[in-house]
């Protein structure tokens, strides 16, 4: 189960509106390399992840993925608080609004819904893993897309906190990946599937 | 308003401690110095959100102690401008 904490991850203090920004960043809620995806990819995954290391990775890495897809939706909050129909309709922000006022919704930048299409659940922890240290790659360069048009400050700083976890993500699947083909037979990793045949479990040194 | 603000940012900062090491313990589960770092700073953790709990309204559900008014809806949600 999960326990909700009060409290942002990182904190979000925006004091400018800018709705043309928040169309932008809310991919990072709703696309296809966004925090709502990462979240249900490796929520999804850990159930057949048969090494209890990498599942508690998948664990604890989905559930940070809820606390960035908080930051994320506070900062198109904050970005989209008080606005004038004029303001909505200068920025262009006037086609999200008409469907959803200044509510979130999960969607891409472009326009295209949230969809669990973005993600992969393979039941097999070699492919698993390449697609979460891909995904978080994917994200990392979302997040330095997003830097290159943001200019203020305010918006700049919870954004890069959230492009380095995507950094660190990457180096923690790293080592998930050598934990799992640690386990495998050496001559030939694809000889089977570990999360289909003879399953194991932790077999950490100080364990035994 | 400022010293609750003053504890939160090390809260922001014990907390996030706590969360990236946790990761890498899930992968070095035998880092005798990370589980004693990870032991430390989960005390100071403990410690820092009992007194922001008792002084400025609960972090988590097992911090509400409202016997008038549910104290867990009086202050903002984190992401209100005005939260801290």
């Amino acid at each position: 189960m999960w326990n909700y904490e009060k409290r942002l991850q990182y904190p979000v203090k925006i004091k400018n509106p800018d709705p043309k920004m928040a169309m932008v960043i809310i991919s990072q809620f709703g696309g296809p390399d966004g925090e709502l995806a990462a979240s249900m990819r490796y929520l999804s995954q850990r159930y057949v992840m048969p090494y209890r290391e990498v599942a508690g990775l998948l664990t604890d890495i989905g559930t940070e993925e809820l606390a960035h897809m908080e930051i994320v939706c506070a900062i198109v909050h904050q970005l989209t608080r008080n606005l004038s129909p004029e303001d909505i309709k200068k920025s262009g922000f006037d086609t999200y609004y008409v469907d959803h006022t200044l509510g979130l919704w999960p969607q891409a930048a472009s326009g295209t819904p949230f969809s669990a299409t973005v993600f992969q659940s393979k039941g097999d922890p070699i492919t698993d893993l390449n697609e979460d240290m891909a995904a978080e790659q994917k994200a990392r360069t979302t997040y330095d897309n997003i830097l290159r048009l943001v200019k203020d400050p305010d918006i700049c700083d919870p954004i890069r906190y959230l492009r380095e976890r995507e950094i660190v993500h990457y180096q923690r699947f790293g080592e998930g990946l050598r934990i799992v083909q640690d386990n495998l037979n050496s001559k030939n990793f694809y000889a089977f599937n570990p999360a289909f045949t003879n399953p194991k479990s932790s077999d950490c040194d100080c364990n035994k | 308003m400022n010293e609750s603000k003053d504890l939160m940012n090390v809260i922001y900062e014990t907390g996030f401690v706590i969360d990236d090491v946790l990761l890498y313990l899930d992968t070095h589960p035998c880092d005798k110095k990370a589980l004693e770092y990870y032991e430390s700073y989960r005390k100071l953790y403990l410690k820092l959100t009992k007194e922001y709990a008792e002084k400025f309204g609960p972090l988590n559900k097992t911090q509400i102690n409202s016997s008038n008014y549910w104290t867990w809806v009086q202050n903002p949600w984190p992401w209100e401008k005005e939260a801290c």
